[in-house]
């Protein structure tokens, strides 16, 4: 009995992985009356079940092993010959770690929520339902299915728990409240992203008879002759942009940013750490595991065009950051400055893919993603401890916090200092490995990112100085209390992993770069 | 012989119909629950067919035959495929939740549920009808109730005005339609009217080119197919809850599925020749539909405006004359029409509360009407095509259907999900979220909880639909096989 139940669970550790987290949401929503502190509590610790289920994966993954693993496959949409098939790799696995580790820190952030706990736990859990399910699906359209699904939870996290301040107008000289506004257009302009992405999938349906991701890798690249009357090639080019186009506004690649700083600003403190943490890496996660293997061709002939729009981000990115006086949008900025790397790094692999240094920069890439998660949520989640104390954004407002609150100002220079990329913690790393790999392959750009890094010092610095430094303004003396122990808890597991990466990458290192040398 | 279940299922709401009326008038109550009880009878027994078609066997089963007027060839026949199967089940769903949300109608309830069930009647007998006379006489006991039921219940500003409109419209397509019913009849020469006998009726190519138009447009008037969809919103809008939610749910797919059932299958060569413009027209249907029903600030509008855009999709199935095409068409009628009765429901009962239907004046739902929130976000996803709803389960293969054919409409038509979430978005943002407005406070209340019944069973279909698309999906393809055998495997 026990060890069938335990084959079991090892045969469908992806749907537990995957479905436990809709158990949890109606768990949340059937618990009695207004309880807010039972809810708060169920939430967090049912938000381990999927986590715990992901170190179980972690361990029993063998990273030696080729192809995918842990796969399960069942027919889900039979005329039209989809299935629900999953399976990790060491590039999913990684994310798929990244969000069952993100989803009960962000819960634990969100104690403070008191408005509709349990909708609001609950959206969370659906949340964490649509990230895994793209990470963990190798059917093309069930990937497309829980990539529109995760956008509904978070249109509603911002909508209803984001910031109650602010005001946007809109054409006709009407105001909306801003935090409409962000969902608002987080939501259209990423479903209108989709729509390219939605007709190539249909496309490649038609063509090719198959959804299931492995039988593409093999079919729909050796395609040739003529689609609906133009040549291959040219409707392979169309659908790599509409492919592109989609995941570039997702990650976002400038200059399709624009949706993220609203979105980021006006979401509720977890919903950014997710929003960043998370919900960025779809886009580049849809580069790697669909726009690489499907178009190798396509994407080695763009690269270019990529790398230039990943270093115009990298650029852009930097000095639009520095150039905020919101702490939020500062933070929301930064993250199209690092995601710049991720694209970069694999430009660089789509560009010179089989070779040493694109294993190097798409190693990078992908190491790149899991840092910036850590890196992210802890600053928005740093940004959000600050704001429910002072209730201002506003750097100005601030100004040599340092004395009054010196453990909040120690983590705060720590996980700036880990965003800024300093040596011996995680995000200089990857960035590492990103630039060394890319070096060879797109020398300018590199060199220009590099230059970039300069003005990612230079924001992140002015955060700092901005916060914690410079002469005390006086307005918060004994009004301001010191991060409590349950924010600790939030950021603690945080650090202790930007430190573990920083100094010793190689234990997930290993299993990325089996999966990146065994991807070419 | 077996039990006569698709009579019994037609003529269930009729009879029941009959025998309201002979409660006395003031006995409100009882005339509810009989009005209840049959409908739940109707929809036990719909489930029941939808659940033991055997769709491994296919074809038609559960049929009956009885001759009716031998000299004219005409005969009771009727049975249900995969097509007709899941149609008859929406219909027994909305019927059903159509008598818990008209509970609280107060103004002679005893007529306005037997006029209701005569329709119901008329609509079960379209779907299983298999002899041309028996689908029209049906069809026109469908049609006639809605007359009265606007041009009495309905909403008093524009209610003559639709009511007339809406049976002009419907009567001069049907008229169209079974002109051409007779130009097959006589053609053909073997004086029958059954149209199982009639596909193989090997009727000439010019004849079916001919003649297909007329039987096509003269059904897909009802279906809301443009320019002859003007009918529809102004028709939904005067039409009280209970009739509206028939009327989008059910009644549209009854012109659609005409077109397909009398226009595509029995004249398979006429469609061919014809089917370019068609996927034109229902392009307007959904990319024109789609933004009116955008800008429109009567929040029943813009819910009657998103059916027009709704159904171009089915047409644009049937059009594409493709496997997956026809397969989300059929998918589609019992999504659109599941969702659209959600969506009348709703708007239903913030008019009761609300009185108004002003978008803008309109807000903050949601604090007073949780379920009924609920159950409108789930229809605006699957309005909105999300992955999870039967929405994308429905339109994924109609556009793959599309791209079999015509590539660039394709294209074209995806617009409209944007477009329509736009309107859904800021519909659901204004109504529901926001501030409830001063002059609302303590008027407005819950929903009932027999309102909570339906909406929740209603919800929960389109999501099982959406996750589980094997419910319904086999289903519906071993009908889709049997048209295609008709076309000639194409």
């Amino acid at each position: 009995m026990d060890f069938s139940m335990q084959s079991w669970i090892a045969n469908h550790l992806l749907t537990l992985i995957l479905f436990t987290p809709l158990l949890s949401a109606a768990v949340v929503m059937l618990l009695p009356g207004k309880q807010d502190n039972l809810v708060r509590w169920s939430a967090f610790v049912l938000s381990f079940i999927p986590l715990a289920f992901s170190l179980a994966l972690w361990f029993g993954f063998n990273s030696n092993a080729p192809g995918f693993q842990f796969e399960e496959r069942y027919i889900w949409y039979e005329s039209i010959n989809s299935s629900y098939h999953l399976g990790v790799d060491g590039i999913s696995l990684s994310m798929v770690l990244l969000t069952t580790l993100l989803t009960p820190l962000a819960l634990l952030a969100s104690f403070s929520i008191q408005e509709n706990l349990k909708a609001y736990m609950a959206l969370f859990f659906l949340l964490e339902l649509g990230m895994l399910g793209v990470f963990l699906s190798l059917d093309l359209l069930l990937f497309f299915v829980f990539w529109e699904f995760g956008l509904v939870p978070m249109y509603f996290l911002i909508n209803q728990w984001g910031s109650k301040k602010g005001e946007r107008e809109i054409w006709g000289g009407r105001k909306i409240p801003a935090r409409t506004y962000a969902s608002f257009k987080f939501m259209i302009y990423t479903m209108a992203g989709s729509l390219g992405l939605l007709l190539a999938i249909q496309m490649i349906g038609v063509v090719s008879g198959t959804f299931d991701l492995i039988e593409l890798y093999a079919q729909w690249t050796s395609l040739s002759g003529t689609l609906f009357g133009l040549s291959t090639s040219t409707v392979k080019a169309i659908a790599f942009w509409a492919f592109t186009i989609a995941f570039a506004i997702k990650v976002p690649v400038w200059p399709f940013h624009t949706w993220l700083p609203d979105a980021h600003t006006e979401a509720p403190t977890a919903g950014s750490m997710i929003l960043a943490g998370v919900l960025l890496k779809l886009g580049a996660y849809g580069f790697l595991r669909l726009v690489l293997p499907l178009y190798p061709t396509e994407a080695k002939f763009y690269a270019g065009a990529l790398a230039f729009l990943a270093t115009m981000a990298i650029i852009f990115g930097a000095f639009a950051s520095y150039g905020q006086d919101d702490f939020k949008r500062l933070v929301a900025y930064s993250s199209v400055n690092h995601m710049g790397f991720v694209v970069l790094g694999i430009a660089a692999a789509a560009f010179a893919a089989g070779t040493e240094s694109a294993t190097i920069a798409l190693n990078g890439a992908v190491l790149q993603m899991f840092n910036h998660g850590l890196s992210a949520a802890g600053m928005f989640f740093l940004v959000g401890v600050i704001y429910e104390r002072t209730h201002t954004r506003d750097l100005n407002a601030y100004g040599g916090l340092f004395t009054l609150i010196p453990v909040y100002g120690g983590i705060l220079l720590f996980t700036s200092l880990a965003s800024l990329g300093l040596p011996g913690l995680n995000g200089f790393v990857s960035e590492f490995l990103v630039v060394r790999g890319a070096w060879p392959i797109f020398t300018v750009y590199t060199a220009i990112s590099m230059l970039g890094l300069l003005f990612t010092g230079a924001y992140i610095l002015k955060g700092i100085k901005k916060v914690l430094h410079g002469p005390l303004n006086e307005h918060w003396i004994g009004r301001l209390s010191e991060i409590n122990a349950r924010e600790v808890f939030v950021i603690v597991p945080l650090m202790v992993l930007m430190l573990w990466i920083g100094v010793w990458p190689n234990w997930i290192l290993s299993v990325i770069n089996r999966a990146v040398v065994m991807f070419f | 012989m077996q039990f006569p279940i698709l009579s019994v299922i037609v003529f269930t709401p009729i009879m029941a119909g009959m025998l309201i009326l002979l409660i006395p008038e003031q006995r409100k109550t009882e005339v509810r629950m009989a009005a209840l009880a049959a409908a739940t009878f109707a929809m036990l027994l719909s489930i029941w067919v939808y659940f033991s078609y055997d769709v491994a066997a296919g074809g038609y089963q559960f049929v009956e035959k009885y001759t009716w007027l031998p000299s004219l060839g005409i005969s009771y026949h009727v049975g249900v495929d995969g097509i007709n199967t899941p149609l008859v089940l929406l219909t027994g769903v909305v019927m059903f939740t159509g008598v818990l949300i008209s509970w609280g109608l107060d103004d002679r309830p005893r007529e306005f549920f037997a006029f209701l069930f005569i329709l119901a009647t008329g609509v079960f007998g379209v779907f299983v009808a298999l002899d041309l006379f028996m689908l029209f006489f049906f069809y026109e006991i469908a049609v006639f109730p809605m007359y009265l039921l606007i041009s009495i219940w309905g909403w008093k500003v524009t209610r003559e005005y639709a009511a007339m409109k809406l049976t002009l419209y419907l009567f001069i397509g049907s008229v169209v339609a079974l002109v051409g019913a007779l130009a097959m009849y006589f053609t053909s020469g073997m004086g029958t009217f059954d149209m199982l006998a009639l596909e193989g009726a090997g009727f000439s190519p010019e004849f079916q080119r001919f003649w297909f138009p007329f039987v096509f447009l003269g059904f897909a008037v009802l279906g809301g197919i443009f320019p002859f969809h003007n009918w529809s919103p102004d028709g939904h809008v005067a039409a009280p809850t209970a009739v509206s939610m028939f009327h989008a749910g059910v009644l549209m797919k009854l012109g659609a599925f005409a077109a397909l059932r009398v226009g595509v299958m029995l004249l398979p060569e006429g469609a061919k020749a014809h089917m370019w413009w068609i996927i034109l027209l229902a392009l307007v249907n959904v990319v024109y539909g789609a933004f009116i029903a955008s800008v429109q600030t009567d929040f029943k509008y813009v819910i009657g405006f998103s059916s027009v855009s709704h159904m171009g999709l089915v047409m644009m199935g049937f059009a594409t004359l493709s496997s997956n095409g026809l397969l989300g068409s059929g998918v589609q009628m019992f999504s659109h029409g599941i969702m659209t009765a959600l969506f009348f429901a709703v708007v239903g009962i913030v008019y009761d509360q609300a009185h108004t239907r002003e978008i803008p004046k309109l807000g903050g739902f949601i604090k007073v009407a949780p379920v009924a929130t609920f159950a409108f976000i789930v229809g605006g996803l699957v309005s909105m095509g999300m992955p999870g709803f039967s929405g994308f389960i429905a339109e994924f293969p109609i556009f793959m259907g599309v791209w079999r054919t015509y590539p660039w409409i394709a294209i074209v038509a995806v617009i409209s999900i944007v477009i329509t979430a736009s309107y859904i978005i800021r519909v659901v943002g204004k109504v529901f979220f926001g501030q409830l407005p001063d002059e609302f406070q303590g008027h407005v209340h819950d929903a009932t909880p027999l309102d909570k019944v339906a909406l929740v069973l209603l919800s929960t279909i389109l999501i099982v639909v959406g996750v589980f698309p094997s419910v319904m999906v086999p289903l519906v393809q071993s009908g889709v096989d049997n048209i295609l055998r008709l076309m000639g495997g194409a």
